[in-house]
């Protein structure tokens, strides 16, 4: 087992609410903790992986009781004080000093080719496609990070161990178990791979469903 | 989600690892979301990390530049046009990004289709991605503990949520958003709608049609 994000599969959540579309924020404080994660993340201290691993290392009780926008503060406070963006003491209250990075600050007139670029996560990499849409491939057995105890993956757990086949190839990607840990972006083979409910679930609904991942070629092996 | 500019690796070596803080920097926020959202702002503007009216522009461009009607005008233009719906379900990013949908949470686009035997469904379980430029930013019930949990094992049961129920002959196509791909569903075009125009379309397809958890709305 990993950590408190990995929820697919989970007994007991109760009903899902559904909500009229147009309210896009339901407090002013949640489009402010939006806003400042993605000017905070302008200045490139961290990437995806590293920020998605903040929020996972919150502690379980914390990423349970927290909201959606209460867990992006709280893993973007935690990344400003280990970059040293802001200081511990500064975060707690204290006197505030000008950063050496202010001239950097995103400025309203960039801010449109900022979101407009994005961040790609295709990258060259050495690493051929080994499997083929159609192959059978199999999962590893414990989703887990292989590099790093307690590291971040993109493999959940109810999918681990499981046999599925691969349904499409989306080229060369960015590896989040490397990433996450400034490890290096180590590219590798990216397909979607199509799962039989009855693969991952004792009570399927229906004995034609689905369930597809998006996986890393290292997460998977060819099934016997 | 994550930093706006995260395609680099970020900053050097002397940056530590992500790890488990036994003292964790943001307990020394205070604990209502709101004042810690406020004092956080504080001490960044302090700063001089961060330009509010930058802020404004951000919160701005979700309300009212990016939004769902941008992948409602992508189905609309693909149940008319045979030639641009298969063109989007081969390249997906290429044809939205030719109607200038792309950035931030939509750098990698790929289109299911559904159709009498498949129904499609996109979460992520992991956490909340979603396709930015064709959908905005997501309801809350998408970013919830109960969908991100429920909608892999028992996806009819959360389509009763909403109040839909698929024929006894389709099957569920669940797409756990894993990756930095990011999933539009096109939905079946209803009935009666021959000789629409794409913007009378476009009030058929709503959000939810796009995630799989709704169906488009009949004339």
């Amino acid at each position: 087992m990993t950590r408190p994000h990995d929820m697919g599969g989970r007994f007991g959540d109760g009903p899902v609410i559904p909500e009229q579309e147009g309210e896009v924020f339901h407090a002013d404080w949640h489009a402010r903790a939006l806003a400042v994660t993605l000017a905070c993340g302008a200045f490139g201290k961290w990437n995806i992986d590293v920020s998605r691993h903040a929020r996972e290392c919150l502690a379980p009780t914390d990423y349970a009781r927290f909201s959606y926008y209460e867990k992006w503060i709280a893993g973007l406070a935690d990344l400003l004080a280990d970059t040293g963006l802001v200081s511990p003491e500064e975060l707690a209250g204290g006197p505030v000093t000008k950063s050496p990075d202010a001239d950097r600050a995103l400025k309203p007139d960039a801010v449109a080719g900022v979101l407009a670029a994005g961040g790609p996560a295709d990258r060259a990499s050495d690493i051929a496609p080994t499997f083929a849409p159609g192959d059978a491939v199999v999962t590893r057995r414990i989703a887990s990070n292989i590099m790093v105890d307690g590291g971040h993956t993109r493999l959940p757990s109810y999918a681990a161990g499981a046999h599925g086949r691969i349904v499409r190839y989306h080229g060369t990607h960015i590896l989040p178990d490397s990433s996450a840990h400034r490890l290096g972006d180590a590219a590798e083979p990216l397909y979607a791979v199509a799962f039989p409910a009855s693969e991952l679930w004792a009570h399927p609904e229906h004995p034609r469903d689905e369930v597809v991942l998006d996986l890393w070629q290292s997460y998977l092996k060819a099934a016997p | 989600m994550g930093s706006a500019l995260d395609k680099d690796q970020g900053a050097g070596n002397d940056v530590p690892m992500p790890h488990d803080h036994r003292d964790h920097p943001h307990d020394r926020l205070p604990s209502d979301p709101a004042l810690r959202v406020r004092a956080l702002e504080t001490v960044l503007t302090q700063k001089g990390l961060i330009d509010p009216a930058a802020l404004d522009e951000i919160i701005d461009t979700y309300e009212n530049r990016i939004g769902p009607r941008n992948g409602a005008r992508v189905v609309a233009r693909a149940w008319r046009d045979p030639d641009f719906c298969a063109a989007l379900l081969d390249d997906a990013t290429a044809v939205v990004s030719g109607m200038g949908y792309y950035g931030r949470q939509g750098e990698h686009m790929v289109a299911v289709q559904n159709t009498d035997e498949t129904h499609n469904m996109v979460v992520c379980t992991l956490c909340s991605c979603y396709p930015w430029p064709l959908l905005g930013i997501p309801p809350t019930w998408y970013k919830s503990d109960a969908y991100r949990a429920r909608a892999v094992r028992e996806p009819r049961k959360v389509l009763a949520d909403f109040g839909v129920t698929l024929p006894e002959g389709t099957a569920v196509r669940v797409w756990d958003s894993t990756a930095e791909v990011r999933y539009l569903v096109v939905p079946q075009r209803p009935e009666g709608t021959d000789g629409m125009s794409e913007e009378q379309l476009m009030a058929l397809v709503t959000r939810d049609s796009m995630i799989g958890t709704g169906l488009a709305v009949s004339p």
